[in-house]
């Protein structure tokens, strides 16, 4: 289905050979930051996907390989990171957010 | 329809939390999100629990559709105002759903939950009580929705707006990014038809763009919107926030919202297709 699962999809039953998986976490002062929002911006800077983080902070997208930009809004913030991904390895994002 | 008529600011539901006539819905496919928290007074729509056919896929009828609203305690006069996560996809989508069973009037909330929660404005765990009503719903109205046969009657004829990403657009991604990409339909979009995301029409918080840039950004991409339109995406919630630009804030004649979208003609046998970023001929192929 199309709406955002908090914190992204368990890869439970998930075939990760297959899939080009972007994940990570967003905290700000060394803490996780949970329903701060995720979006995923693609080569051309175009809207690709979002999603919330979950209560400890994380996020996880299923992309293409390639380059992608992740942006982060949260209340007072927002960050962009550049990211580069490909199939059947998981690239994992630290996002500290600006104290 | 306009900007004035379909929309309101947080403020405005911040002012009219307590009107007697105005309630608040929050629609999302993640339930938990209402369950940890939502606006004061917001009762909760579930998008396929309680507007979707349990067995065949399609619509809750008439009478279904006049149950829920009488058991949340919605009356036809009420002033209806959804908003939700995911930059209001589902919120649009059962905003489409409550003019397509002819509710007078109802809104969305401009940003939805997100621009809510990123202004830190007060979120409540309480369930309000409301009691039930006797609803009555309209016939559905045929001039919003489109079916499959007339997406294949609308290539190279009519305006057919793809408002999903470009990487599902052109083939790469079967869903959006945020899901796995196993799928059992065809990967590409119906031929002539235009890329035009809908994250396009919204700012990074959630809410819509001006009119005159909204105007522009169909304008530019070829959209004659003099013409009929049919707008689609995987499974057409995406779609009905662009039906909700058109329509309702725009004031386009004309704009049908097709839900069956690409799961259903990426799986259909024998249509054309067209892979790639350009929109083709109506033959389709592969760019």
């Amino acid at each position: 289905m199309c709406s955002a699962t908090v914190g992204g999809l368990s890869l439970e039953g998930i075939d990760v050979t297959k899939e080009t998986v972007i994940q990570g976490t967003v905290s700000r002062d060394g803490q996780p930051v949970g329903g701060a929002y995720v979006r995923l911006l693609d080569g051309s800077g175009e809207f690709t996907a979002e999603v919330p983080t979950s209560a400890t902070g994380q996020f996880r997208f299923f992309a293409a390989p390639g380059s992608w930009t992740l942006r982060t809004l949260a209340p007072g913030s927002t960050l962009d990171r550049q990211v580069v991904a490909s199939q059947g390895q998981a690239v994992d994002v630290a996002v500290e957010l600006p104290a | 329809m306009s900007r004035e008529s379909a929309l309101v600011s947080a403020d405005w539901v911040e002012e009219n939390l307590d009107t007697p006539n105005v309630v608040l819905v929050e629609v999302d496919e993640d339930t938990a999100a209402y369950d940890k928290n939502h606006i004061r007074n917001a009762v909760r729509i579930d998008w396929q629990d309680d507007l979707q056919d349990p067995v065949r896929r399609d619509f809750v009828s008439k009478a279904q559709f006049e149950e829920l609203l009488g058991r949340k305690g919605i009356a036809n006069d009420d002033i209806v105002v959804l908003y939700g996560g995911n930059n209001n996809w589902f919120a649009s989508y059962a905003y489409w759903y409550f003019k397509l069973y002819g509710h007078q009037d109802v809104r969305l909330l401009d940003g939805g939950r997100k621009k809510w929660e990123l202004d830190s404005r007060e979120l409540v765990e309480e369930v309000p009580e409301r009691a039930a009503t006797s609803y009555t719903a309209q016939e559905q109205d045929a001039t919003i929705r489109a079916f499959r046969d007339d997406l294949t009657a609308a290539i190279g004829v009519q305006n057919i707006v793809d408002v999903r990403s470009p990487d599902e657009y052109s083939g790469k991604l079967l869903a959006p990014a945020h899901l796995p990409q196993e799928q059992s339909q065809r990967a590409g979009h119906i031929p002539t038809a235009a890329n035009i995301p809908w994250s396009k029409a919204a700012n990074d918080d959630g809410t819509f763009r001006s009119d005159a840039e909204l105007k522009e950004l169909y304008e530019t991409e070829g959209v004659d919107l003099s013409k009929d339109t049919i707008a689609y995406c995987r499974i057409g919630e995406r779609s009905a926030h662009t039906w909700f630009v058109l329509h309702e804030i725009l004031g386009v004649d004309n704009v049908k919202n097709y839900d069956g979208s690409w799961t259903e003609y990426g799986s259909l046998v024998g249509v054309p297709v067209q892979k790639g970023a350009v929109p083709g001929g109506p033959e389709g192929g592969e760019a």
